[in-house]
């Protein structure tokens, strides 16, 4: 029974994406999306379920499917575990995977492949409740590879634009170097402690003692790291989460921000009892953090396209999540990866809403004046910028400030990479949403025209996923007020730090961190409303904004270092190589066949000649015997 | 029966085999008829009997000389088959000349 019902959890998407692949063409325009949406409705009611249950008795569940691998003394079985990491981690992805489906089926309303968008989302949530529910390394490689699949699906949806291809590409191989580093450390846990079971590893860290953390352990978490750079898109394999924006919003939504890029930030925390065993990959993994979020957020100030907009604050509030990681405050950031999901799913749903009302427009220069006739949209907008802006009592205000106060109390420098980078997030946030709602309209007149709100299936995801921007950070009041430390404490080797009431310097950081989100919104507002400055046409940018707005021409640098080499190297073995290895190979066919043209004349049907040569081989036996 | 050996001399009936097969072999070569190449088959079968037999006698062991009847009665079937074989090659091309039967070329 119990095991049926958690089977249920992966069956309904699974059978969602079935259904969709093999007969949705049949179904017409309309159903398979009510399917997917259902299929995924069931696995978060399911998750519901379980999730009440394990608040109230903290017992985490355990389903052996059957045995896997086994060879000598290593064994991985098939086994999937409910515990409140996991459970947490399916209330966001059900839920607001469930919105964003019910969100999809208007947004795609009338694109010729529905069916197959559908099925691809189906598909993703079957792989990422396999991903957090898995109880070893292997099998949540395989929803780590699932969801990388998906995603490069999805990303290349309109597969008739090449650029759109190229964006999926560069997802897929970017995450492929992060896939193994991902592998490589995997190899190395299981060749260091004989077992990649998460309770065995436990076990063996927390009972074994005086355990010799050697440099090879460091090394297997640097390479689990490197797997985590690259699906959470962190320096420097962030590149490809921008250009995933080719993907239909929804996706961007789901995939690109709310669940499948925090995977990093899951496995990590899955694996915290071996990654406090080293603290040098810690701070690595601290700084690669704060420095990711100054950087991408630098990068966003200057973007003119809403979603590239939003993808760069992606990689900068991913950024801020590596940074509470590194600096051991795993529940600092699922906190915040929680109201990430929350807030970035409805600003991108929110910039869907827009880009479906401007026909398909992405440019914010063209954009202007929304507010008007897209209240429901521009509310949502602005309570979600809010919030990941940090200022209070939304959501993002709890736990931006709760990466604020780790960092402050660990590393101070971090600290300030940190607070430059809140400030940037605020401006930029703000410079979107002034340019996007307020002004006048700066597009066509046919755009114009064209203006209007969103379907109710669209709007109710944006309400929800608004009021949870807002009421989200109850889950975790400062000052030792936290329901969610508390809850994932069980998970938590090193524990979770016992919050002392409220100190005065924790009172400061708050003030600077509001301070901070203000100081953003008051440029923004100046530039944007008092000035009503509109940012320059691309060919007039200049100066440090230049190179900004062109992402550093970190793309460049890459082509130049890595694609651009690697095309030589292939030319190289094209042209040179295989020329030399085919002549080789086919100079020996040749010689073979010139053999053979005298070797043929002997077959000439004449049985006096076949008897003579039998008569001869028959003499050089016997003289062979008798002589040699 | 092994005086007669003694007075001959085993060396001249090994020569005489070798004689034969020797005769036999070549008779094969060099004739284009195939009744005469079956012939010339059963002379080099006819020296290796001999030198069976003569064996049979010089070792005093009688089992060499039954070997000798088995060889002879298979020689007997396998020209029954060959005899036939060449009647019905001759049904169908006219002619029983080696140097006309060229279809076995590969």
């Amino acid at each position: 029974m119990e095991t049926g019902l958690i089977l249920l959890l992966l069956i309904f998407p699974l059978a969602g994406f079935l259904i969709n692949l093999f007969v949705g063409k049949k179904l017409g325009k309309t159903l398979p999306g009510l399917i997917a949406t259902a299929a995924v409705t069931g696995s978060f009611v399911i998750t519901l379920i379980y999730f009440i249950k394990i608040v109230s008795t903290g017992q985490a569940i355990h389903v052996h499917l059957f045995e896997w691998v086994s060879f000598s003394d290593f064994k991985a079985n098939f086994e999937l575990v409910l515990d409140q990491l996991s459970l947490i981690w399916l209330m966001f992805v059900t839920g607001i995977g469930a919105l964003i489906h019910l969100y999809s089926i208007g947004y795609m309303k009338g694109d010729e492949n529905i069916d197959r968008f559908f099925s691809y989302l189906n598909l993703f949530i079957f792989f990422m409740i396999i991903l957090v529910t898995a109880n070893n390394l292997a099998i949540m490689f395989i929803g780590w590879e699932g969801v990388g699949l998906c995603s490069y699906l999805l990303i290349g949806f309109w597969y008739k634009n090449h650029k759109f291809n190229d964006a999926a590409k560069k997802a897929f191989i970017m995450n492929r170097i992060g896939d193994l580093g991902f592998l490589t450390g995997v190899f190395t846990l299981g060749y260091i402690f004989k077992t990649i079971d998460f309770d065995s590893l436990k076990l063996a860290v927390t009972t074994t003692s005086n355990l010799e953390v050697s440099g090879l352990l460091g090394l297997g978490t640097l390479c689990l790291f490197i797997g985590a750079m690259g699906k959470s898109a962190q320096i420097p394999l962030y590149t490809w989460l921008p250009d995933a924006m080719a993907g239909p919003t929804p996706v961007s939504a789901l995939i690109h921000a709310a669940t499948m890029v925090t995977a990093g930030i899951f496995m990590i925390t899955r694996l915290n009892f071996i990654f406090n065993l080293t603290p040098d990959v810690q701070l690595f993994i601290a700084i690669i953090g704060a420095v990711t979020a100054l950087f991408a957020a630098s990068i966003g100030i200057f973007q003119t396209d809403i979603k590239k907009v939003l993808a760069y604050s992606t990689v900068s509030q991913l950024g801020l999540m590596f940074l509470a990681i590194g600096l051991g405050a795993y529940h600092v950031a699922v906190f915040h990866v929680i109201t990430h999901a929350f807030f970035k799913a409805c600003l991108f749903l929110g910039s869907g809403s827009v880009i479906h009302a401007m026909g398909g427009e992405q440019d914010m220069r063209k954009m202007g004046g929304l507010r008007k006739v897209l209240p429901i949209t521009f509310a949502t907008f602005f309570i979600s910028t809010l919030s990941i802006s940090g200022i209070p009592p939304f959501a993002g205000f709890f736990s931006k400030d709760e990466i604020m106060v780790v960092a402050f109390e660990n590393n101070i420098g971090l600290w300030v990479l940190a607070a430059l980078a809140s400030l940037m997030t605020a401006f930029y946030m703000f410079r979107a949403l002034f340019l996007t709602f307020n002004k006048g309209f700066r597009g066509t007149e046919e755009q114009k025209h064209h203006l209007h709100e969103s379907p109710f299936v669209m709007t109710l995801p944006l309400i929800i996923l608004a009021v949870l921007a807002t009421i989200g950070g109850l889950i975790s009041l400062p000052f030792g007020y936290s329901w969610l430390n508390e809850y994932l404490s069980p998970i938590l080797v090193a524990g979770v730090p016992a919050e002392h009431g409220a100190t005065s310097h924790q009172f400061m950081l708050i003030g600077i961190s509001v301070l901070i989100a203000l100081i953003g919104l008051a440029i923004a507002y100046y530039q944007y409303i008092v000035k009503s400055v509109v940012p320059e046409e691309d060919d007039k940018i200049t100066g440090f904004a230049k190179v900004a707005y062109n992402k550093y021409y970190i793309d460049e640098i890459y082509d130049t270092l890595f694609v651009k080499p690697f095309y030589v190297l292939a030319n190289f073995f094209k042209n040179i190589v295989e020329n030399i290895m085919n002549a080789i190979v086919f100079g020996f066919g040749y010689l073979i066949a010139a053999l053979s043209i005298p070797l043929r004349a002997i077959q000439n049907g004449s049985i006096g000649l076949y008897l003579f040569f039998f008569v001869i081989g028959f003499c050089s036996i016997v003289a062979y015997l008798f002589f040699v | 029966m092994h005086d007669i050996l003694e007075q001959v001399g085993i060396n001249n009936y090994i020569y005489l085999s070798a004689l034969l097969f020797c005769v036999g072999v070549l008779g094969m070569l060099y004739r284009r008829s195939t009744i005469v190449m079956l012939m010339s088959v059963e002379l080099m079968l006819a020296a290796a009997n001999m030198l069976l037999a003569v064996f049979s006698v010089y070792h005093q062991d009688a089992s060499a000389q039954v070997f000798v009847i088995f060889s002879m009665a298979v020689a007997a079937a396998e020209v029954a088959v060959g005899l036939a074989i060449l009647v019905a090659i001759f049904r169908n091309i006219g002619s029983i000349d080696i140097d006309n039967l060229k279809n076995l070329k590969g």
